[in-house]
């Protein structure tokens, strides 16, 4: 498959834009931010997104979704990076659709087509401490009656201060295993996190919550390649909302070159300023075919497709975090505004460098996986 | 040394009477004692510790005694300033008076001005805001517009003074201001400029605040509408403020560069294994962490070890001339790579925004503010500009 998009992909990407900049351009995050929003998303504007067909991109055309693979999610993904908007898409559209699709029973996946419609927002709880760390789970499943017990703690699970349904990755002892619970179970504790972007994540801890066997998504031990599939799609869709506000960062600060005048000149006629906005537009190329190519892997099923995530992810992290400092820098004191979109966008990449690993992780996980 | 460590032992005798428990040990940024004619302490024993190190004149170690300095040789004042770390004292007092203006006013002032205001300063009783900056006039700053003029209802010994100054941090706390005006509008830009003082609430100062990304707001727009200033708080040479301007850039980006030695709080590298923990070896288990955060702590002790050095040659009159803007170039991008380093150490948790666990989001709000750090009092490409212009002896040095 050629490193570009297809033609309905890129139609699909318009449909993205348009709607985004129309129903929810950066204005909408301010709104819900300033107005401290008790969700801090909108439950209309999701059901909107449903509506577009957006939800349910890689849901199957039989649950109601479009049936399109990891590229469609990407362009979807970059969109809402572009304009920032708080949407649960990367942690119901993508996270836990994708367990679903791949590992959930009949009744599991009823929920998918909610999903899809932009009717229900489900959040995977995976990480526990400061740091991503799936090897690591340490949330236990002990058996009991002929369900499980769960005990543990949960932090930066996206939306789940407002998910109607959790997928908790726990360890029994056979092995990582996912559940399906409902937050209202007895001993489920949520406490919504605040973020620096104005996004949303929560907290959230099991003491003693009981669920039935059927709560298990797949095979009890088997939940690791489950959590794995779902992982690596994640992050090649992080890699998409990254370059999405790193290359939106990028275009507002050379309309700022383009405009701004010190010393009697524009300041992008200073060549401090030039080879730096060359570098970027390097850097952001080569973030984009990282993203587009783990994309593709994963959609043609490439036995690499895990490890191009992470390059993707690791590339895409570092090359926003480029562009939004060097956004900041270029504005001068107006980048430091509140006013002044750029620090938005500063705050939303800061977050998603953390989300589901950071750079630092996958490189690690790259040098590991290539044995030095 | 050794004739020093008298006056080590008296001052670590004095400290140990004088600085309350209180004062001592880690403190937030909005926590900090600007004094004034408002001011507002943490504490009772905040306000003590200011009473006691102003009256010592402690608050400026080496300026004259008979300004209210504290009188000390440069070697004294490093023997302080070590005593004062040994304890974790915070600071007494956050002040432009100290750090800007007061070194412009020894250097420039008339001996008036010099009994007037840096007693004051040093005790804390005024607080200075800085009216560079303007709309068109940032790194350009020469190219500010606001006009002072004698007009015939300023009865000779006054100006009138028109414009609006930007980024104007804590205009709304600050008592007076230090600002840069045109009061010869034909002169070549550079030679046009007069540095005068005036108090904020002159009938026609006004100031708006500007909200910052880190969600704090002391930055001001600052309006001066027929504002009567009078000539006697010319400091320098009519015209030839540019002189003391630059004067005084070149101490506040010292102090800025500053920020990156001092750094504050817990090393990186503690902060990151509390957060991730270590692994078998007791090693941070987050090894390209770990790499980096290493790499930081050589810089930034090299950097603390380039800034005593400066201060020495400064003393020998050996600096270079462009060592305040090389200290403020590295200062400042060191001390933002180290916020993004605390930001990386403590992952998730880092990100909070609200709420009592992440003291409302303070690693996040100040990592957020240490952007400004290449920016305000010149940027980091400015910098560079002056660094290459001396390196290369170019017209402008
Ligand atoms: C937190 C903070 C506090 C401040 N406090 C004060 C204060 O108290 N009082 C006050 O007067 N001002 C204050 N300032 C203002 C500060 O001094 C200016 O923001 C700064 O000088 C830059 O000017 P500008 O914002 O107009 O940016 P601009 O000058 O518009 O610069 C925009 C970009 O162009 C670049 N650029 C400009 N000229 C050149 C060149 N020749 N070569 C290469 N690159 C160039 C800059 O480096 C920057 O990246 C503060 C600023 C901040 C951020």
């Amino acid at each position: 498959m050629p490193l570009i998009l297809t033609e309905e992909q890129m139609m699909l990407r318009d449909a993205a834009d348009g709607f985004l900049n129309e129903q929810a351009p950066i204005s909408h995050l301010r709104k819900l931010r300033d107005e401290g929003d008790p969700d801090g998303v909108s439950r209309d504007l999701w059901r909107a997104f449903g509506e577009m067909g957006f939800a349910g991109v890689i849901i199957p055309e039989a649950m109601g979704g479009m049936g399109l693979g990891a590229v469609e999610a990407g362009v979807i993904a970059e969109s809402l990076g572009r304009t920032l908007t708080p949407s649960p898409f990367m942690g119901s559209s993508v996270l836990s659709a994708k367990v679903l699709i791949d590992g959930g029973s009949e009744a599991q996946q009823a929920w998918l087509p909610r999903i899809a419609a932009g009717e229900a927002i489900l959040a995977l709880a995976v990480d526990e401490g400061a740091k991503h760390a799936p090897s690591r789970i340490a949330t236990q499943a002990e058996r009991a009656g002929n369900g499980f017990r769960l005990n543990g703690a949960k932090g930066f699970v996206l939306d789940g201060h407002v998910a109607d349904a959790l997928i908790v990755v726990a360890r029994a002892e056979e092995g990582v295993t996912l559940f399906l619970v409902d937050p209202a179970t007895a001993g489920v504790t949520v406490e919504r996190t605040a973020m620096v972007d104005a996004h949303n994540a929560a907290r959230i801890t099991l003491s003693d919550v009981a669920v039935d066997a059927d709560a298990v998504i797949g095979d009890v031990g088997q939940g690791g390649a489950l959590l794995d599939g779902a992982l690596t799609l994640g992050r090649a869709c992080a890699a998409s909302t990254l370059t999405g506000a790193g290359d939106q960062a990028f275009k507002i600060t050379m309309d700022y070159l383009r405009t701004r005048k010190q010393f009697g000149k524009l300041i992008g006629e200073f060549q401090a300023l030039q080879h730096r906005a060359a570098h970027l537009f390097s850097e952001l190329e080569l973030a984009r075919a990282a993203t587009l190519g783990a994309q593709l892997a994963i959609d043609e099923g490439r036995e690499n497709a895990s490890l191009a995530a992470s390059i993707a992810k690791a590339k895409a992290g570092r090359v926003a975090e480029l562009a939004v400092q060097e956004a900041v820098q270029m504005h001068g004191g107006v980048g430091m505004t509140d006013e002044f979109d750029v620090s938005l966008f500063m705050k939303r990449v800061r977050v998603l460098n953390e989300l589901l690993g950071d750079a630092g992780f996958h490189a690690e996980r790259l040098a590991r996986a290539q044995g030095f | 040394m050794s004739d020093l460590e008298p006056f080590r032992a008296e001052t670590r005798a004095w400290l140990a009477d004088n600085c309350p428990t209180e004062c001592r040990g880690p403190m937030a940024d909005d926590e900090m004692i600007w004094g004034g004619r408002n001011p507002t302490f943490k504490t009772p024993a905040h306000k003590l510790w200011l009473e006691r190190m102003g009256a010592r004149g402690w608050t400026a170690p080496e300026w004259p005694k008979e300004y209210g300095g504290g009188g000390l040789s440069r070697e004294e004042a490093k023997v302080l300033a070590s005593e004062l770390r040994r304890i974790e004292a915070q600071p007494a007092l956050a002040s432009f008076g100290v750090w800007m203006l007061g070194p412009a006013l020894l250097a420039f002032g008339t001996e008036e001005q010099k009994q007037r205001f840096l007693p004051e300063i040093v005790r804390g009783e005024v607080r200075w805001c800085q009216g560079y900056s303007e709309p068109g006039a940032g790194s350009d700053l020469a190219a500010i517009q606001t006009r002072a003029e004698d007009t015939s209802d300023s009865g000779g010994d006054h100006w009138i003074v028109n414009g609006q100054k930007i980024w104007t941090s804590y205009a709304d706390k600050a008592d007076w201001i230090f600002c840069l005006v045109r009061t010869d509008p034909e002169a070549p830009k550079h030679l046009g400029i007069s540095f005068v003082l005036f108090d904020m609430t002159t009938p026609g100062v006004t100031t708006r605040p500007i909200t910052l990304i880190s969600g704090k707001s002391p930055f001001c727009e600052t309006f001066f509408d027929d504002v009567r200033v009078e000539k006697a708080n010319l400091v320098g040479t009519l015209n030839r403020g540019w002189d003391v301007a630059k004067y005084l850039l070149a101490h506040e980006r010292t102090m800025i560069g500053a920020m990156g030695e001092v750094g504050g709080g817990r090393p990186v590298g503690q902060v990151a294994l509390d957060a991730i923990g270590a692994d078998d070896d007791g090693r941070l288990d987050e090894p390209m962490l770990r790499a980096r955060i290493a790499e930081l702590e050589i810089d930034a002790a090299a950097f603390r070890l380039a800034m005593e050095r400066v201060g020495d040659q400064v003393k020998a009159k050996q600096a270079h001339p462009a060592i305040a803007s090389m200290l403020k170039y590295y200062g400042s991008e060191l001390n933002k790579r180290r916020h993004e380093l605390l930001m990386a150490a403590g992952g998730a948790d880092a990100l909070e925004w609200e709420g009592e666990r992440s003291h409302d989001g303070k690693t996040a709000r100040d990592w957020l503010r240490t952007k400004a750090n290449s920016i305000e009092g010149g940027t980091s490409e400015v910098q560079l500009n002056i660094i290459a212009k001396h390196l290369l002896q170019l017209p402008g040095a």
